[in-house]
């Protein structure tokens, strides 16, 4: 856990560990503010919270010993993008996926239906995701992260992180291959 | 293995999570199975949308201007007394007069810092590079694990791990020797779409073993590791997610 919010912090690292976070975490600035990004689903505010969240690491970075430094910024990022959200609530968007209700998707169609999804309609589709399942897709697909850093980063069981996953893939081929406009929470 | 545990496990086997054992079960029982064979295929589609559809937020120079300022401020003092606003519009026009005469030179330091300070990332990289424009891919070409590996032999003192991953999407082009920091390495070249992967490897002469690092610079990322008695360098401008699982899949 991150401990409490620390003063000016940067100030506080050493010349030795301010070069070895340069090292270790800033080469990962993309993976940060790509999470970010895709939780927070605006250009703006994934900006201001991944500096944020770069801030946040560099005066936690001398709790930091060893361990993957990514999977570390990120889970940093994670939380500081809930944060957000939760004092920005924009309702709607959060809530669980209920399979019972929205039942399996037709067996056939849907790899065309997939194949016609542009690029636009892809970016719709996860943004219209519940953040849960957009986070363990957009870590999976695009940050290339193991199952194992998708359930340190999102501190879940390491067992359910493969049906975190066939969920949410299954919720985004339903959105795919659904009516052109799947109505959208108020 | 019935239907049901298929599709438990689909998801494990897409992403390359099962074991050996697991993964055997499963692809046995979707040979025998249209319905799960189109579920895969459905799966695969949908993966390959998602990466190929370019949906990656790298951090705007905005952003890592702002970190760099923050985390490795000038020696010169000037980040750390910012400018009042007024003078920012002045500065601006500056920059970019000073960025339009020098881009080569900025492309050059403006790095991520991991990269640059590290010279052995920055000769990995620079191999790559080289193989690249000087079109010196490859000595021996050909898609054979079993025809790359031989080749080695008598060239060097030790023998390099080839691994045939054309299945999993990154087929084997070749291999060559080449210079990495002044020692004599073995580079595999392996391709992705219209992208080369290299992955140099040498001996580690004890280096410990040492998890993936990963690094970017210029557009080229890197991730390193040692394991075995071998030092690994991958090095390519392939996304993120298709480095790691590269990677990933070079360890298994």
């Amino acid at each position: 856990m991150e401990p409490a919010e620390a003063q000016e912090g940067p100030s506080l690292l050493s010349d030795a560990e301010r070069q070895r976070f340069e090292q270790l975490v800033l080469p990962h600035l993309d993976s940060a503010h790509n999470l970010a990004r895709w939780l927070l689903r605006t250009e703006a505010d994934a900006q201001d919270v991944a500096q944020e969240a770069l801030l946040r690491a560099l005066r936690f970075f001398p709790g930091f010993h060893g361990g993957d430094p990514r999977a570390w910024l990120l889970t940093i990022v994670r939380n500081a993008s809930y944060t957000w959200l939760e004092s920005h609530r924009r309702g709607g968007n959060t809530e669980e996926f209920d399979e019972e209700r929205h039942g399996e998707p037709g067996a056939s169609p849907e790899a065309q239906a997939i194949a016609r999804a542009d690029r636009e309609r892809l970016r719709d589709a996860l943004e219209r995701l519940p953040t849960r399942f957009r986070e363990v897709l957009i870590l999976r697909e695009l940050e290339g992260c193991s199952y194992k850093e998708i359930a340190e980063i999102t501190a879940v069981p390491l067992g359910t992180v493969m049906s975190s996953l066939a969920r949410a893939r299954r919720r985004l081929q339903r959105i795919l291959i659904g009516p052109a406009r799947e109505e959208t929470p108020p | 293995m019935s239907c049901e545990k298929a599709e438990s496990l689909l998801h494990g086997y897409l992403d390359g999570e099962l074991d050996a054992v697991g993964a055997t079960e499963f692809e046995r029982h979707v040979q025998g199975c249209p319905d799960c064979t189109r579920e895969l295929d459905a799966q695969r589609s949908l993966r390959s949308h998602l990466r190929e559809a370019d949906l990656y937020a790298p951090a705007p120079p905005s952003l890592r201007r702002m970190i760099h300022e923050r985390v490795a401020p000038l020696p010169s003092g000037g980040a750390a007394s910012a400018p009042r606003p007024g003078r920012w519009r002045w500065l601006a026009a500056a920059a970019v007069v000073t960025l339009l005469a020098t881009v080569p030179w900025l492309a050059l330091r403006e790095t991520r810092p991991g990269a640059a300070e590290d010279p052995l990332a920055a000769a990995a990289l620079d191999a790559h590079l080289r193989s690249l424009q000087v079109g010196h891919l490859t000595d021996v070409v050909s898609t054979d694990a079993h025809t790359v590996k031989p080749w080695f032999d008598g060239k060097l003192s030790y023998s390099p791990p080839v691994v045939d991953l054309a299945a999993e999407g990154f087929p084997l082009i070749g291999g060559r020797l080449d210079v990495v920091d002044g020692r004599t390495v073995v580079a595999l070249v392996y391709g992705r779409r219209k992208h080369v992967l290299s992955v140099f490897v040498w001996p580690s002469d004890g280096t410990p073993e040492a998890a993936p690092r990963a690094g970017a610079r210029l557009g080229y990322g890197w991730i390193e590791w040692t394991h075995a008695g071998m030092r690994y360098w991958v090095v390519s401008d392939v996304a993120p997610a298709e480095r790691e699982e590269f990677s990933r899949l070079l360890r298994r």
